[in-house]
């Protein structure tokens, strides 16, 4: 007795590391079919560019802005933080950027380190705030964002300011038919993914989020970690109000508005726990995709932007309860969960023979969707009973 | 739904019939499985709690107590196919509320409190008393809860909020919450792991009135002695199997043991061979802290395990703390190695070679949500890092196989989220965590507190390996036989201030009782 079970426990912890499934698989598994939903419907509808090289990049040019804001924002909320200045602090450093531009009479170097200097200036604040008086990250950046939305508009006196010369580049040019924006992101995913999992701040962040008392008492810097984390989300916030600007052709102030929501929902489809401690970044890219290829493919299908509004929310709501029921330990039984989903799919099916518009589609899975939800916690209340 | 089958098939059935006909049974399990995604927890148990005992549920970290407890108090489902009967009827909780209306209570081993609300508040949640017009009654809910904490001598102010309390405080709280309820059966997960002596001996009254009231108790706890004290049968689990139940006075201490580690282990404390030199590794002097501190001097020598004894809210956390750099302080005097340093926060303390492992590992010795491996190697990422900056996966991989090994962590990999492994083993890996910062000087804060008896040793064993290296350990304990076993001295403190240091030989339960009391 007491022999084998001491080979069984050597056998046991001669462990050789093991590759993992990522978490952020369920995530892509969605993308995947939300493409391919979408690819069908296109091509039945006699608009098959949806699948083209060119409205690829398209989709990557238009949520190059949003995924680097929402990789400073996946690094803020999972240090148990959210940033809802990024919007507002995007249109200061563009602001910035285009005076600084004027003022030194077309120095666009000068110009795009002034706006990041901003930007991560505002982050730092909000880090100084939160570690330092302990107020609740939520009503600081809350604070900051009114107030530095105010200060943009007070800087241009309301005015756009117009931006000329070769810092338009960052916003329209291209290198080998990859436009700048989404080199720059690709450039800001691969560096906050190795931050995230190969550099010991990127794991401090994690155990901050996790544990805040525990990560002090394992002599980590508290504080310097807010500084980091909020001055990173201020800087990667100003890099997209700067690509904004420059794709716009002028510094305005009322850009980047609702950019924080389209962040944080991003983080969010991408598995980032809004309470701390857990998230990745490739899953806030997907989610930032996911998102991207929703918009672009409602608009080439051309349904109107109050619809779009109103399946976006739905979308996103769809996946964070999705995800939920994956990681529900209660019904682990696959065969059992598939019950509520087909019934769904039979009954969008049905559906979609009475709805006529091009879009019903999206209708039909958001039927499957609330059916395939729904009845996985009718399911799981009865089987209590 | 289905009455209990008097005829019970199943590989134990000659003790559960015994059982059976014995008395009424008022929670009978059949067959009670429990699958984790990577571990099964429990494998197939069966046994039957009469009405109106005291029942210990016994079994080493990881046996499945905690496990086999959340399920039939409704906080985690069983698989299918287990059975659970209570007062003959087969039942089913899917909340813990159910079964609390029910009137099944649990005392969990970690604290459910709500840190920002106050002791009555807590203990009400959810049924405080009302006036008429639907306002809460606080004069009335204040009355309450005196009356409840009074007999328990739990003597603290009904609206002093939880985080305000020390860890037994907190414990005599969830007892009190769980007494509130009028449980007919009562879960005692390790009520007395933080517990004084004094504090135990209210516990067991109190236990002692509940069961002639007809209150049934399960009982869980490490500390055996308590077990022959008080239980009246016991229920033995090892590695999620049932291994037996015995009615409590025909079991000894010896059989006890063995059935729970399926060995036999000769000696709770394990001998060291070190010379006590008179080099001192640490001097403090003069840590105050307002009222609550009051000159705190002692030192520690290299060769010697200092120990540190009192009871709950008598200043030797405090003073550690303090110490660590983690609260604020008036003065404090501290020469490691001769040299003086000065330290304002863990950084600093961590950077002259000084840690604690600290009390509550739930709080403040881990990131639950995090796996193991992030978590032992957080305090020392230098150690697992190129440059001091890029984390070699590879190198860290091998400190946690190497700590795995080490101290017998008991997990499913590497990259396991640690709050799904034991209390135990969650306990090993914060030790883990400390070992692999270099360090000087290592306290422990209560490092035993909730952790079974092979658990223990190995805890043991380490601080002795670390004190043959040269490197200091203060023990801080509430387990006097413990301390006594551990230490070379011991400090007892009360009040915040040191009132005697015990040599080996001055040590007896009494004596330490005696200044740690001022009786």
């Amino acid at each position: 007795m007491e022999e084998s079970n001491e080979t069984k426990e050597t056998k046991k912890t001669r462990a050789k590391p093991k590759m993992r499934i990522p978490e952020w698989v369920g995530v892509l598994v969605g993308l995947i079919l939300i493409y391919a939903i979408f690819a069908i419907v296109c091509h039945k509808t006699g608009k098959p560019q949806f699948t083209s090289v060119d409205n690829m990049i398209n989709v990557a040019r238009q949520i190059s802005m949003i995924t680097i804001v929402a990789i400073g924002m996946t690094f803020v909320i999972i240090s148990g933080g959210i940033d809802l200045s990024v919007g507002a602090v995007a249109a200061f450093s563009g602001v910035i950027a285009a005076q600084t531009l004027l003022a030194t009479g077309g120095n666009t170097f000068l110009a795009v380190l002034m706006g990041l200097i901003a930007g991560a200036a505002v982050g730092v604040f909000n880090g100084f705030i939160v570690a330092n008086f302990k107020v609740p990250p939520f009503i600081v950046t809350l604070a900051t964002m009114i107030g530095f939305r105010g200060l943009a508009f007070i800087r241009c006196g309301g005015r756009p300011v117009p931006i000329e010369g070769i810092f338009l580049k960052i916003g329209e040019g291209e290198i080998f038919n990859i436009p700048i924006p989404v080199i720059i992101m690709l450039v800001v995913i691969a560096a906050g993914w190795f931050f995230a999992n190969h550099t010991k701040w990127g794991r401090y962040v994690y155990a901050l989020g996790g544990n805040e008392e525990a990560s002090r008492l394992s002599g980590i810097n508290v504080k310097f970690m807010k500084f980091l984390v909020f001055g990173m989300g201020g800087l990667l916030a100003a890099l997209a109000g700067i690509i904004n600007s420059a794709r716009l052709g002028s510094g305005d102030p009322k850009e980047g508005n609702m950019w924080e929501l389209d962040a944080i929902a991003a983080a969010v489809v991408g598995g980032t726990s809004l309470s701390g401690g857990r998230g990745m970044i490739i899953g806030t890219v997907i989610g930032a995709i996911i998102i991207g290829v929703i918009k672009n493919g409602l608009d080439i299908l051309g349904v109107e932007s109050y619809t779009q509004m109103l399946i976006k929310g739905s979308v996103i709501l769809a996946a964070v309860l999705i995800d939920q029921i994956r990681k529900d330990e209660n019904v682990r039984d696959y065969s059992i969960k598939c019950i509520p989903w087909v019934l769904g799919i039979i009954a969008g099916l049905i559906a979609k023979r009475f709805i006529p518009m091009s879009w019903g589609w999206i209708i039909v899975i958001l039927i499957i969707a609330a059916i395939g939800v729904g009845g996985h916690f009718v399911m799981k209340s009865f089987k209590k009973k | 739904m289905f009455p209990a089958n008097p005829f019970p098939i199943d590989k134990n059935a000659k003790l559960y019939y015994r059982v059976v006909i014995k008395m009424e049974n008022i929670l009978e399990i059949k067959n009670l499985e429990k699958t984790f995604p990577e571990v099964q927890a429990l494998k197939g148990i069966s046994f039957c709690i009469s009405k109106g005992e005291v029942h210990a549920l016994l079994g080493e970290n990881g046996a499945g107590k905690s496990t086999l407890v959340k399920i039939v108090a409704g906080a985690q489902t069983a698989d299918p196919g287990s059975e659970i009967f209570y007062r003959g009827k087969k039942v089913y909780f899917s909340t813990p509320i159910q079964a609390m209306n029910d009137g099944i209570s649990v005392i969990y081993q970690e604290f459910n409190l709500v840190s920002y609300l106050s002791v009555a508040e807590n203990i009400f949640l959810g049924r405080e008393p009302l006036h008429p017009w639907g306002a809460i009654n606080w004069g009335k809910l204040h009355d309450m809860t005196h009356q409840l904490c009074e007999p328990l001598g739990l003597h603290i102010d009904p609206g002093a909020r939880i985080e305000e309390l020390g860890v037994a405080q907190k414990q005599m709280v969830e007892i009190a919450k769980a007494l509130s309820q009028k449980a007919e059966l009562l879960f005692m997960d390790e009520p007395t792991a933080s517990l004084t002596d004094e504090e135990t001996q209210k516990l067991f009254k109190i236990i002692r009135d509940l069961k002639e009231k007809g209150v049934t108790i399960v009982y869980i706890s490490h500390h055996l002695e308590e077990i022959f004290e008080i239980t009246d049968t016991l229920t033995v689990l090892r590695d999620g199997e049932w291994i037996g139940t015995k009615p409590t006075k025909d079991v000894t201490m010896d059989e006890l043991i063995q059935m729970m580690v399926g060995r036999k282990l000769v000696d709770l404390f394990p001998g060291r061979d070190v010379e006590i030199t008179d080099e001192v590794l640490l001097d403090v002097r003069n840590v105050n802290r307002g009222d609550e501190i009051q000159d705190v001097n002692f030192k520690l020598c290299r060769g010697e395990i200092l120990g540190f004894a009192g009871l709950m809210g008598a200043g030797r956390t405090e003073v550690m703390r303090i110490l660590f750099g983690a609260d604020k302080k008036d003065s404090a005097q501290i020469k490691i190695k001769g040299k003086d340093v000065t330290i304002n926060s863990p950084v600093d303390a961590l950077k002259e070679g000084l840690a604690l492992v600290p009390e509550d590992r739930k709080d403040e010795g881990l990131v639950m949500e995090l796996p193991v491996d992030y978590n032992t190697t957080l305090g020392n990422m230098n150690g697992v890092c190129k440059a001091n900056f890029f984390i070699d996966h590879l190198r860290e991989f091998e400190v946690v196989q190497k700590y795995i090994e080490e101290i017998n962590i008991k997990t499913p990999s590497h990259h396991q989220v640690i709050k799904f492994l034991s209390g135990g083993n969650q306990q090993k890996v914060v030790v883990a965590k400390w070992l692999f910062i270099p360090s000087h000087i290592i306290i422990f804060d209560d490092p035993t507190r909730g952790i079974d008896i092979g658990a223990k040793f190995e805890i043991y064993k380490l601080m002795n390996k670390l004190v043959g290296e040269g490197i200091g350990v203060i023990l801080i304990s509430s387990d006097l036989p413990e301390a006594m076993g551990m230490c070379d001295r011991i400090v007892v403190m009360r009040g915040g201030r040191i009132t005697k240091v015990l040599q080996k030989e001055e040590f007896s339960q009494e004596t330490i009782m005696k200044y740690a009391t001022g009786g």
